[in-house]
Formats: structure tokens, C-alpha cells, sequence
């Protein structure tokens, strides 16, 4: 078992358990820092993986924006002051039935197969490369997207301002 | 101990897939509804890049999914507005009380 090996199943173990506590967890504001682990953990997956650039933009754009987005939902949306800020679980025995049944099938479905993988080399720097793709092949991608986040948030403003 | 491979990132991903769709089904607080969403994108993620490490795709694996976290971003905050307008409206975000469609 090398180093690789070591820190992958390190940042495996960091995801999965902060995830198991972001589902189970009654406090939704311990949840919410839960997840800042479980992002954490799948920006040092990208990162064990070769994919350097998108291991950043997970931490900025998630950690700092997508989670700090939520908190702010948790912290408008609860009576902090007088209300303990818990929440309730529903169907609860056959959701675990179904999702066990789900996880089961799916694992056995992808370790059973046969994936054709290639031999890898060492990873190289994918920032250049990224950068020339989204300006030349996928431009127009690239500026839907734009289009699409100055939709969002023009509606996501005025729906959250909207007088009764 | 088997070495690190393309199965390892499979399975950690559809773990926390299945903990997302758990999250989904079971919790009653509209943003820990979200919470879940926001797991099962990144599982997502972590296939599309694991899928462009181990086979021989070119770079469109890290594209995509610099998309998907770009329209995360874009549902996070309009789910956001509408469970802040839902709260104005109906004082909670419990989403089995929410149930009316007009007041």
C-alpha cells in the first residue's frame, strides 16, 4: 500500500462519514458544517484523481459560495431564538429498506461489470488545456452558462423580493 | 489490498449518491432537501472525472463537470429564494406542511 493509497482512502473516509452526518444529523446548522467536510473530501478526490482545476473551483464555488448560501437559508429560515433548530425525519424505516435495496444494486451492478479502463500516466496540468477548450469549442457553452447564472440570480432576487 | 482504481471512485460515489437520495426522501426541512441535491451533483462529479482519469476521453470529463457545478450554483440560489418566499408565506419550511397552493 503506497502513499496514493493512503490518502485516498483518508479523503474516502473524510466524505463518507462527514456525508453519513450531514443525512442523519437532527441539528440542520451541524449538518450544514458537516457538508463543508464532505466538500472538502471530494475536492481532495478530484484532486487524486488529476483534476486540478476542478478541485479548485469545488472550494471556491461550493465551499465558499454554494455552503455559505445555505447557511444563510438555515439562518432565515429558522425562529433561532426560541425555537431549537431541529428537524424531523419522515417515512423513515422504508426509505432505509429502499435506499439499502438502491446502494446494493447499484454497487453490484458496477463492480460486476467490466470496465474498460486504460493504463494511466502521471497527471499534467489541465488549467491551459481547459481554458483553450471553453474558449474554442464549447464558446457557446461557456457563454450559456453565463447567460444562465445572470438569469438565476436576476429571478432568485426578484422572487426573494417579491411584496405581497 | 487491491491497488486504487477506477472501482474505488465508482464506489464512493454511489455511496454518497445513496446518501443523497436518503437525504432527499427522509428529512423534512426544505434545505436539507437541498443539502442532499448538492451531494448527489457531487457524486455525479466525481463519476465524469473518475470516468476521464481511467479512460481515455480527453478533458470533456472536467468540462462537464465544471458545468454542473456552474448550474448548482444557479439552483442553489433560486431554491434558495423560493424557500425564503415559502417561509414568508406559510412561516415554515417543513416541505410535508406545505401542501396548499394558495392561501
Amino acid at each position: 500500500m503506497n502513499v496514493y493509497d493512503l490518502i485516498f482512502y483518508l479523503f474516502a473516509a473524510i466524505t463518507l462519514v462527514s456525508a453519513f452526518f450531514v443525512v442523519t444529523n437532527r441539528n440542520i446548522v451541524y449538518s450544514a458544517f458537516f457538508l463543508l467536510f464532505t466538500f472538502f473530501g471530494v475536492a481532495g478526490i478530484y484532486v487524486l484523481l488529476g483534476a486540478d482545476f476542478v478541485a479548485m473551483v469545488q472550494l471556491i464555488v461550493y465551499v465558499g459560495g454554494i455552503l455559505i448560501l445555505l447557511l444563510f437559508g438555515v439562518m432565515l429560515t429558522n425562529k433561532i431564538t426560541n425555537v431549537e433548530i431541529k428537524t424531523g425525519t419522515i417515512n423513515l424505516y422504508p426509505s432505509v429498506i429502499g435506499v439499502g435495496l438502491l446502494t446494493g444494486s447499484l454497487l453490484a451492478a458496477l463492480i460486476t461489470s467490466n470496465w474498460k479502463t486504460f493504463p494511466t500516466e502521471a497527471p499534467l496540468p489541465t488549467t491551459a488545456a481547459l481554458g483553450k477548450m471553453l474558449l474554442q469549442e464549447y464558446a457557446l457553452v461557456f457563454e450559456l452558462l453565463g447567460i444562465i447564472l445572470l438569469i438565476a440570480l436576476i429571478g432568485a432576487a426578484s422572487i426573494a423580493r417579491r411584496q405581497s | 489490498m487491491i491497488e486504487v482504481g477506477l472501482n474505488h471512485f465508482l464506489v464512493i460515489s454511489t455511496l454518497l449518491f445513496s446518501m443523497g437520495i436518503y437525504a432527499i426522501v427522509t428529512r423534512k426541512n426544505a434545505i436539507m432537501v437541498l443539502m442532499g441535491v448538492e451531494l448527489i451533483l457531487n457524486s455525479a462529479n466525481i463519476n465524469f472525472i473518475a470516468f476521464t482519469r481511467f479512460g481515455n476521453f480527453g478533458l470533456q470529463g472536467h468540462l462537464i463537470a465544471l458545468f454542473v457545478i456552474v448550474l448548482a450554483a444557479a439552483e442553489a440560489a433560486i431554491a434558495l429564494a423560493i424557500v425564503l418566499n415559502i417561509y414568508k408565506t406559510l412561516s415554515t419550511v417543513n416541505i410535508d406542511e406545505v401542501d396548499s397552493l394558495k392561501d
